[in-house]
């Protein structure tokens, strides 16, 4: 289990680094194996951070995250890293940056060869990479050999998706991993994620696609401004939002059938309903800092000051 | 009609041969059209955008030709590609966020970037103040550091920067795309608000999101390796689309409410052929499920009804 206990990061800002800013408070949640946890949140709320924190690229400032019972941070010498990054590895936002621009891009899955594989054929090793291309729908000719700036965004996204197929991992981190992705092979690489799962990974998955996020994930945390402001079980959270912000969000999914209008009219309308039988009020609504509290079973909350309707 | 785009064709050159990304479209954009464009990973969305803009040393313009209101634009010609260029077309990069400069505070960049186009920073400051107000910014963003704006902060200022000439054409390339869902509806909301304050007079709006792109465009384009393979008004798109690729792609998208567990969405089998030696014919052919013997003719890009344009032979 990879545990998060409440985990903060600070960073230090500002030109001597005297200013410091908070990007994740008291964050605290976990992915069990075989589970798949849909991290959800604006630009900015520290959703980047959890995962390079549970990759060890940024470090932990307060809490600690463990993996089985081990600290992560406590993971010294290269060995205990390299059992780590067998076990957990990450596939990151842009897809640009995770490329050195001198090198050809098929020189990710060199590197893990030779990290990790190096008993193996290179027959074997082709056959290997060949049908992790395949499971991203990339034809090995279109891709191999070619330089980063050669390939197209999500050509690149998908080569780093092939990439972590290699290790057999128990823990993935995807940060926006499908977000440069056609609709179409968006699905192909969510039911790949799927069949992951299935098969007992546990998938940290960062993504600002609500209906997507729904359709593969079973728990669901909202994080704003850097503190979880819901979470649990996927249906209690998309189908009983309780916080202002996550409702919000909710209104803001683009949807064929609707203009965000008339969406909009709807929420304020079920809202006046809900006035009386319901404390919470969507655009008025404050926050309160402090723990979530669990509003159902599997449903927690930040509680929050219902707002005063003007 | 702002814009014409007549069977442009742009390879990038390669030691094994021409990649064929673009390969002939013609569109046209209308005054005010706010045009929402997708497609396959890799089917030329971005080379597109390029194309109107600059062609870097890989890429080879092979033929075709481009009209702004009523004047060509010499899209081969580098040169003269300086009078278009950000002053008439104006384009928003794949990644503009993640590729901006890291040690400079916004308004230096700002002001580089202006200098650089020949526009005193001075002069346009005033109006630079007043637009960054107009997107919900406060003006001193221009005294942060751009790791200290949050995503949306960074693609508000962007979209200014880009659009400050008032150019004729912006090209916004997947500017939503890694924007949690309210603030690409803000981000959205605010192309719109560009195009009625007429800051832009057209759009092209590259985007994997095309939830998303209906909700604000006039027009959806799709292409499919190189090609264009339907272009009609957004609710034709989504709700009576003719191209069989067309077809795949809406039906993949899942609304709110779909579960893996309940329901298996799939995607589109077997993958787009290669641009380096593309097959004769139609290129979505190896996936189409009417595919027939006609269909190794390539078909014409063709008005089907008033303003539905389709590229499939079983589309009439
Ligand atoms: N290396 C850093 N130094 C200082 N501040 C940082 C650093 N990395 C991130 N931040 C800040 O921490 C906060 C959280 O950033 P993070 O990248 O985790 O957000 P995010 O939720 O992933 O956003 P996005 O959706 O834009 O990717 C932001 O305010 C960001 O500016
Ligand atoms: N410099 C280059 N040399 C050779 N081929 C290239 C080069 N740049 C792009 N390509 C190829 O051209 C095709 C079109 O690329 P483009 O970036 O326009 O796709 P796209 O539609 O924007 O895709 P995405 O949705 O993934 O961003 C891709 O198959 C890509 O591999
Ligand atoms: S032209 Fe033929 S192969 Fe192409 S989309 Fe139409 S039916 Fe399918
Ligand atoms: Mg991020
Ligand atoms: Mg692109």
């Amino acid at each position: 289990m990879l545990k998060f206990d409440r985990v903060s990061k600070v960073y230090r800002v500002g030109s001597f680094g005297g200013d410091e800013l908070t990007a994740v408070r008291d964050a605290d949640f976990e992915v069990r194996p075989g589970e798949v946890v849909s991290l959800i949140g604006e630009s900015g709320s520290g959703k980047s951070t959890l995962g390079k924190m549970a990759l060890r690229i940024a470090s932990v400032s307060r809490g600690a995250i463990t993996c089985d019972g081990t600290d992560i941070s406590t993971l010294r010498g290269n060995r205990r890293l390299k059992e780590y990054y067998r076990r957990v590895q990450g596939v990151f936002q842009d897809p640009f940056s995770s490329y050195n621009p001198i090198f050809k891009a098929d020189r990710v899955f060199a590197v893990i060869r030779s990290e990790y594989h190096r008993g193996v054929s290179d027959a074997e090793w082709r056959e290997k990479v060949r049908s992790a291309l395949d499971v991203v729908r990339l034809d090995p000719a279109q891709v191999l050999g070619k330089y980063p700036h050669q390939l197209s965004g999500g050509q690149l996204q998908r080569l780093l998706i092939a990439r972590a197929l290699l290790l057999d991992i128990d823990y993935l981190v995807a940060d926006e991993v499908i977000s440069m992705l056609d609709a179409s092979t968006r699905i192909d690489v969510l039911n790949l994620l799927a069949d992951l799962k299935a098969r007992g990974m546990g998938i940290l998955f960062i993504t600002h696609d609500l209906a997507l996020g729904n359709y593969i994930s079973d728990q669901t945390v909202i994080l704003h401004k850097g503190s979880i402001v819901e979470r649990g079980g996927t249906e209690k959270v998309f189908g009983d939002p309780l916080h202002p912000y996550t409702r919000k969000l909710l209104a803001s999914v683009p949807q064929f059938h609707k203009k965000w209008e008339e969406v909009e009219a709807e929420l304020r309308a079920r809202e006046l309903a809900d006035t009386g039988s319901r404390d919470y009020h969507l655009s008025t609504a404050q926050e309160v800092p402090g723990d979530l509290v669990e509003a159902s079973e599997d449903h927690f909350v930040q509680p929050f000051v219902p707002g005063v309707r003007a | 009609m702002s814009l014409k785009v007549s069977d442009l064709r742009v390879y990038y050159r390669t030691l094994r041969g021409d990649v064929r990304a673009l390969d002939g479209p013609a569109f046209t954009l209308a005054d005010g059209e706010i045009m929402g464009l997708a497609g396959e990973s890799g089917s030329g969305k971005s080379t597109l955008g390029k194309s109107l803009i600059r062609l870097d040393g890989r890429m080879k313009y092979v033929g075709g030709a481009v009209e702004l209101d009523g004047d060509e634009v010499p899209v081969w010609d580098d040169r003269k590609m300086n009078d278009f260029r950000y002053k008439r077309i104006s384009l928003i990069p794949q990644y503009a966020m993640s590729a901006m400069n890291p040690t400079r505070k916004i308004g230096r960049m700002t002001a580089e970037l202006l200098e650089s186009r020949g526009v005193r920073f001075r002069e346009v400051r005033e109006e630079l103040n007043r637009r960054i107000e107009l997107v919900g910014l406060d003006v001193d963003v221009l005294d942060r550091y751009p790791i200290e704006l949050s995503g949306g902060m960074k693609q508000r200022v962007v979209m200014v920067l880009s659009t400050l000439l008032n150019p004729s054409l912006l090209i916004a390339d997947e500017v939503t795309s890694a924007l949690d869902v309210s603030t690409q509806r803000a981000v959205a909301e605010t192309l719109v608000e560009f195009r009625d304050r007429r800051f832009v007079k057209s759009m092209i709006v590259v985007t994997h999101d095309i939830s998303l792109v209906y909700q604000i465009a006039d027009s959806i384009m799709v292409m499919y390796a190189g090609r264009l393979a339907e272009k009609a008004p957004a609710r034709t798109i989504i709700e009576a689309p003719r191209h069989p690729y067309t077809k795949m792609l809406i039906s993949a998208l899942p609304e709110v409410g779909v579960k893996y567990a309940e329901k298996r969405l799939t995607g589109i089998p077997g993958s787009p052929p290669g641009l380096l030696d593309p097959p004769k014919g139609c290129r979505f052919r190896a996936r189409c499920p009417l595919a027939s013997e006609e269909c190794e003719e390539q078909p014409p890009f063709v008005e089907v009804e008033r303003d539905h344009y389709v590229a499939c032979w079983k589309a009439e």
